[in-house]
């Protein structure tokens, strides 16, 4: 009777894989341990090692097939190898992949279909586009943190920039979150132009005294005369079932702070320019970026100066019933809802902040102004949040515009639990941004 | 722990530690003295009285209302800035240090007419009125403050060194620091990693005896702080921080083993704070003997006017200083008194330094 061997899931957020390289072939005997393959995921390449001995029956996924579910049947082991196993489709991979958060259409890997000068890249790559590209520029531009360097990243964020810039401008730290960003808030003040890496932002809470009392606060109490150009940078937000320490959404807490720019990007081509941005202004910014949308793929223009202004929301799809308003992964379930929204006849516009200090609240304004309807979409927690902020605004500029109350549509408010269906009974979806509109359509 | 820095220095030295890591302290010891001329002698003297009667004015400024806040005196320490400043080269070397920071300014050679200014929250002071006693800095001097969280200078000045070294210019940070924050974490975070990355910088502990109001024998495990960079292989030096030449003495020598690119130094400065941790302190933790003990017996400008004297330098030069330095300070009183507050316009700018 022969054993299904499926690809694993090798990372939290891991929801397929390139099988790079089979490291047995039909016929082997194996031992528990046996390194049967090498399985490359969006972070790095993993070895898939034999729980069980056997004989190597069927390989049903050639090396080298990129986007293989995890799920998908690879191999056979054990003795029926007699053709009965047909090449099997590859299924959805309920299994094991953990809780894939709905992507709203994310653009296919098919660059045939793709405009001239346009390319498909990850925000993962775009990020570090960004740093290189910045790093090319201004020698004084570095980046330090845990595994930045030799690992090439905890999430592969700054693959290959050790390569390229060499040690002395890719610095692995020790664990050491308060330490290295004190560090990085001096250098600055010292004519530097940091980028300093959290592995997430849930150990920066380690630094946080730094991030606002020495880089927040700096210029304004120097009366302007000494600066801290820093970029404060990492995954942010829930990522997947990694329980209530590592998942939290930050933004809000730095958002509240004088002397901060805050941003929180969607897309690659935000990602890139942003960050871009970022790492050029004079300011302290804490960039926050999301674990969930490091390997999703956008198009974005192959050349020229993808700078992207700080402080300058977007309107994402036009609407004229109700406007929707979200930034960083809430983005992609605005998308998803506002889709299901059309269909049932109601039109919603979709605003991405981009920036959260300072708050773009013209566009805001303006577009409550045309719908006179507003949800506010965030993947985070309801109280004293960005959700929180946005209604006070439509409240107090907005008012004469407004034909229902302002909805928010957060986490749960309560830690994020561990278990598959508590995580995504906590968690924002689609679903309750449709629902919210509803209501405010009095639908 | 009051007692005499002096006879702490050689015992501590002799136990524990390995060798390479009292290196630097045994080359201190065995010659204790800065040959300092008569004039250099005289200008630290002057620079000591300065920062004594600069941090008396403002004591009063602050008993009259016009200074408010936490305001925190220097007054008992003024060897150590004075001594070690001296030795820096400031068209290269950085400093940072805590709230007490008035002193360092002032051994800087800041016009004390912008520093009181700042205390007294007016538009001519250091920062605009923004920063006031603790958030001071002067890029231009490379001065970085005058930070209000204990131990959050260390970080920020390994970043400082971080930089020196990034640059290659040569430049070695100065990181100053009290007892009470030398037990913080991210002091010993910023060790190791200025060790294992051998950046320039001096860590300064200016041990004054007092946390607040807590002694260093009720605080901490390890009372000799020189040792505490012996985890990270970080050389300490254990120093009289009540004799400006001893102080100098020891800055050469940890700015000679730090410029040659050998990485962190720790020296411990045994100091004394007559006054209370900040003008709100009444200083119930110690008693009045042990104070009036130290200002008798350990004091610095007495101490340096002694070796004036006894090297025959005039009396008259000396007095001719004190009262250069009164006229000097009562000036800057006037000005940060007279001076007008900042325009309400203030209030919004320097937020960001750009615009978005």
């Amino acid at each position: 009777m022969a054993v299904e061997l499926k690809m694993p899931a090798l990372s939290p957020t891991m929801e397929e894989g390139k099988l790079a390289r089979w490291l047995v072939k039909e016929g082997d005997e194996v031992k528990a341990g046996d390194i049967l393959a090498e399985i490359e995921t969006d972070k790095a390449t993993m070895e898939f090692e034999a729980v069980d001995e056997g004989k190597v029956g069927k390989l049903l996924v050639p090396e080298g097939t990129e986007g293989v579910k995890v799920g998908t049947v690879i191999a056979l082991i054990g003795e029926d190898e007699g053709g009965a196993a047909a090449p099997v489709p590859a299924p959805a991979a309920p299994v094991l992949a953990p809780a894939p958060v709905a992507t709203p259409a994310p653009v296919a890997a098919v660059p045939a279909a793709a405009p001239r000068n346009m390319a498909t890249i990850t925000v993962r790559e775009a990020l570090r586009d960004a740093m290189a590209e910045e790093m090319r520029r201004d020698g004084r531009v570095f980046v330090m943190g845990e595994e930045v360097a030799q690992y090439q990243g905890a999430y592969k964020v700054t693959q290959g920039l050790l390569d390229e810039f060499g040690p002395k401008r890719v610095i692995d730290t020790p664990i050491t979150e308060y330490g290295f960003a004190g560090i990085g808030a001096g250098a600055a003040m010292g004519g530097l132009r940091p980028i300093i890496e959290f592995m997430t932002f849930n150990f920066a809470m380690q630094a946080v005294d730094h991030i606002i009392n020495s880089a927040a606060k700096t210029n304004y109490m120097s009366g302007g005369q000494m600066r801290c150009p820093v970029v404060f940078r990492g995954p942010n937000g829930a990522a997947s079932r990694v329980g209530a320490q590592h998942s939290q959404n930050f933004a809000p807490w730095y958002a509240s702070v004088p002397g901060l720019v805050v941003i929180a990007p969607y897309d690659a081509a935000d990602a890139k320019g942003l960050l871009k941005s970022a790492i050029r202004s004079e300011d302290p910014v804490v960039f926050l970026e999301n674990e969930l949308i490091y390997g999703r793929s956008f198009e974005i223009a192959e050349d020229g100066d993808t700078v992207v202004p700080i402080g300058k929301a977007r309107v994402m799809r036009e609407g004229s019933d109700v406007t929707i308003v979200s930034y960083s992964i809430g983005v992609g379930l605005a998308l998803e809802a506002a889709e299901t929204l059309a269909a049932e006849g109601i039109s919603a516009e979709v605003i991405d902040l981009r920036t959260l200090r300072p708050l773009d609240k013209g566009a805001v304004l303006t577009s409550l102004a045309k719908t006179n309807r507003l949800v506010v979409a965030e993947e985070g927690w309801p109280v004293c949040s960005i959700a929180s902020e946005i209604i006070a605004i439509c409240m107090e500029e907005g008012f004469d515009h407004l034909d229902a109350p302002v909805l928010r549509v957060c986490d749960e408010d309560v830690p994020l639990p561990y278990a598959h269906n508590l995580e995504k009974a906590a968690l924002i979806d689609a679903g309750r941004i449709v629902a919210a509109v509803k209501k405010v359509c009095y639908r | 722990m009051a007692r005499s820095g002096k006879t702490q220095t050689s015992k501590a030295a002799e136990s524990g530690a390995e060798p390479q890591l009292r290196a630097l302290h045994d080359r201190f010891t065995a010659d204790r003295t800065y040959a300092a001329s008569d004039d250099e002698l005289l200008h630290f003297y002057e620079q000591m009285v300065l920062i004594r009667r600069f941090e008396e004015r403002a004591g009063q400024l602050y008993g009259l209302g016009l200074i408010g806040g936490f305001c925190h005196l220097y007054i008992g320490q003024e060897a150590v800035a004075v001594g070690l400043q001296s030795a820096l080269d400031p068209a290269k070397d950085s400093v940072i240090t805590g709230y007490r920071d008035h002193g360092h300014m002032l051994a800087y050679g800041i016009d004390p007419k912008v520093i009181m200014a700042e205390l007294t929250g007016r538009a001519a002071g250091i920062s605009r009125g923004k920063g006031g006693s603790m958030h001071m800095f002067s890029v231009d001097h490379k001065f970085y403050g005058g930070h209000g969280i204990v131990g959050a200078q260390v970080s920020l000045g390994t970043g400082l060194a971080f930089a020196h070294k990034y640059r290659e210019d040569g430049g070695v940070c100065v990181a100053y620091f009290g007892d009470g924050a030398a037990n913080q974490g991210q002091v010993y975070e910023s060790f190791n990693m200025a060790a294992l990355w051998g950046l320039p910088v001096i860590y300064v502990i200016e041990n004054n005896q007092y946390a607040m109001g807590t002694a260093v024998a009720r605080s901490s495990a390890e009372t000799h702080f020189h040792r505490r960079g012996t985890a990270f292989r970080i050389p300490g030096m254990q120093v009289n921080g009540m004799d400006v030449l001893e102080v100098r003495q020891a800055a050469n020598v940890a700015l000679d083993y730090v410029r040659a690119g050998n990485g962190p130094v720790l020296m411990e400065l045994n100091t004394y704070r007559y006054r209370g941790h900040s003008m709100s302190d009444p200083a119930k933790y110690r008693t009045r003997e042990e104070v009036q003990e130290v200002r008798e017996h350990r004091d610095p400008i007495d101490h340096a006017k002694a070796e004036l004297l006894k090297r025959g330098v005039a009396e008259e030069r000396i007095k001719e200083i004190d009262k250069r330095i009164r006229q000097t300070v009562t000036e800057s009183a006037d000005f940060a008194e007279s001076s007008p507050e900042p325009e309400l316009a203030e209030l919004h700018t320097d937020v960001l330094v750009e615009s978005y």
